[in-house]
């Protein structure tokens, strides 16, 4: 489905993802862990189209799409939930929702049916629903962004960090609603940094070290793997 | 002794005239106001897009001014008011919004993307100064097209070119040449457009000051006309960008672009029709300001209104649209009330002394909170 060959990418003098690959099938969980500043954001965001890639290709179910602008590429069906959150702070939940369909090209009850199924699923969100984003508590805006991006209908929904600063009890929850989403049809690509959860939840993991892939493998073999265990998991 | 006395003489008259002098000036004052609100919001809602000013918006007004001028005086010269008036405003809405989106779209907008050609730019203005004086020159003593054409033309030609050569060049030596600070590029390209555009004003319009007025227009009622207009104008402007889809595009834009990119909002495009949007309004404000009211302009007034349109925008919160409506009505009601004072040669400075005052008190403006709180 995803498939990224060989991608480079700069920040200036930084070579940030150094001949990058890696591949996601049609109905799978993929992770991708590694230290700060590893390249994980900066892979998801070259997915996306956020950042260019100087060399290497991404495409998305065999068509090219690195040379397209982010927002031709969500139209593709590829969403993110970006690192930190990033909702509308100054807008409403609802608004933010909207927002998040507004690539589709539909008729405003689909969305609004759309918005109440994410109620469904976020109750929190239905009873902030008029409420600015910007005064949700962390684990609300993370709710939110995930709902958010899931507004667009993605066939591939790309996480990063969905984890980050919510209480375990709270991790536990986004990670069983990423389960579900998955369930639903939708493929998953997961950047975290809580690998071990990760990779309980993912089929497959990559590991990224100072912008390359060092290691790829299935979830089962990473979490039995030595030097993963010492790096990443802690032991 | 006696000018003592002639100032306590009026005095006493402006006291015994107090409630009707009072109201008269409260309703020039808001009239005023309003035109500075129509220019205001333009740079605000670039602000809140870009976090870019853009010093060229004040000379798109200037431009919208002279397109109203011959409107009026040449090419519906023998029509109705009403049509006068009409025509008049739409074509320097629609002239203004396309000259907004032009400069957008070939001089800032190369900036954003991609820097080692965007040195080019601000070389390319600088050098279509010459290019425009002479092809400008050449044409206007030729050509038989209106003035207002050639300054169009002439300006869309000289940048266009420039920029197409010199892009070229800087292509060839931009190995050797360090990128400079992005934000300053932008700056200083804002600033020469400003210049290329009211230069160009000068040489197409000559320097000396224009007046007209749309034929038969009641001089009492041209007032009255411009505050409605106005008003009608700017609620237009926060209904679009309260309640429509390309407004909440705009408000996206202005608070995250990436993550409005990720929501598949074509942010250039939005950033496109911000300049529009913005740039139209300052059409208006001219064609009402000058055409409606006949206020006397020349060349210049880019830099004298549009300064005080700008200063209005960062009193009230520069990157809110309420902020520049209630930073222009508080600058048109001080100028207004300040000019029939006896301080009233410092009607100008007014301005300054009120932005000096507020920004002391509240740095990011009257209705500024957070820099996430924008449009
Ligand atoms: N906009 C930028 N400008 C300059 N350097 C950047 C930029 N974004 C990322 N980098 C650099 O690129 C490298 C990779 O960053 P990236 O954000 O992809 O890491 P990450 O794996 O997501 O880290 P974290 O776990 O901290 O989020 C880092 O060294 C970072 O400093
Ligand atoms: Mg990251």
């Amino acid at each position: 489905m995803l498939k990224v060959s060989n991608v480079n990418v700069y920040y200036g003098a930084i070579h940030a993802l150094v001949n990058v690959s890696l591949e996601v099938s049609e109905g799978e969980i993929v992770t991708l862990i590694g230290a700060n500043g590893a390249g994980k954001s900066s892979t998801i965001r070259s997915i996306s189209g956020l950042v260019k890639p100087a060399s290497g290709e991404i495409s998305f179910n065999g068509n090219p799409i690195h040379r397209s602008s982010a927002h031709e590429i969500v139209r593709l069906g590829i969403s993110q939930s970006p690192e930190g959150r990033r909702v509308f702070p100054a807008m409403t939940v609802h608004e933010n929702l909207k927002l998040g369909a507004y690539s589709r090209k539909c008729s405003k009850s689909e969305v609004s049916n759309d918005i109440e199924e994410m109620y469904h699923t976020f109750p929190r969100l239905k009873e902030r629903e008029k409420q600015p984003a910007g005064t949700l508590s962390g684990g609300e805006q993370q709710m939110l962004a995930i709902a958010r991006a899931l507004m667009s209908r993605p066939r591939l929904l790309m996480l990063d960090e969905p984890s980050l600063g919510l209480a375990p009890f709270l991790v536990q929850t986004i990670f069983r609603i990423i389960k579900d989403i998955n369930l639903k049809g939708v493929t998953i690509l997961l950047v975290e940094q809580n690998a071990n959860q990760a990779l309980k939840l993912a089929n497959r993991g990559y590991v990224l070290e100072t912008g390359e892939v060092i290691l790829h493998d299935s979830s089962s073999e990473l979490l039995a793997n030595d030097a993963v265990r010492k790096a990443y998991l802690g032991d | 002794m006696s000018h003592i006395s002639s100032v306590l003489a009026s005095l006493v008259h402006v006291l015994s005239h107090a409630p009707s002098v009072f109201w008269r000036l409260t309703l020039s004052g808001i009239e005023l106001g309003g035109v500075y609100a129509l220019i205001a919001i333009g740079y605000t809602l670039v602000y809140g897009v870009l976090q870019f000013i853009n010093f060229a918006h004040g000379d798109v007004y200037m431009v919208g001014a002279y397109i109203g001028f011959f409107s009026v005086t040449v090419w519906f010269a023998s029509s109705s008011p009403w049509i006068q008036g009409i025509c008049g405003i739409v074509l320097s809405i629609i002239g203004c919004a396309l000259l907004g989106l032009f400069i957008e779209r070939l001089a800032y907008r190369p900036l954003r993307n991609g820097l080692s050609s965007a040195d080019a730019v601000p070389w390319s203005i600088i050098s279509a100064f010459y290019v425009d004086a002479f092809l400008g020159k050449y044409l206007a003593a030729r050509s038989v097209l209106p003035a207002v054409a050639i300054y169009l033309i002439v300006f869309a030609i000289s940048f266009a070119v420039m920029l197409v050569v010199l892009k070229k060049l800087f292509r060839m030596l931009a190995p050797r040449i360090k990128p400079t600070n992005d934000r300053l590029t932008a700056l200083i390209t804002a600033i020469g457009m400003s210049l290329l555009l009211e230069n160009q004003g000068a040489a197409s319009f000559g320097v000396s000051p224009h007046i007209a007025q749309v034929k038969g227009i009641n001089q009492s009622v041209a007032p009255l006309i411009v505050l409605v207009a106005s008003v009608v104008l700017a609620a237009a402007l926060v209904f679009v960008i309260k309640a429509t889809s390309i407004g909440r595009a705009i408000r996206a834009v202005s608070q995250d672009k990436d993550a409005a990119a990720l929501m598949g909002i074509p942010t250039d495009k939005v950033v496109g029709f911000t300049f529009l949007l913005g740039a139209g309004l300052a059409g208006a404000g001219g064609f009402l300001n000058h055409m409606v009211d006949g206020v006397q302009f020349d060349t210049n007034i880019g830099i004298t209104l549009g300064l005080k349109a700008f200063i209005a925008a960062v009193l009230g919160g520069i990157g809110r649209v309420d902020g520049a409506i209630v930073g222009a009505l508080l600058m048109g009601l001080a100028e207004t009330y300040t000019g029939a004072s006896i301080f009233s040669d410092f009607k100008n400075a007014v301005a300054f002394v009120i932005l000096i005052a507020v920004l002391l008190l509240r740095p990011s403006g009257i209705l500024g909170k957070t820099a996430q709180e924008k449009v």
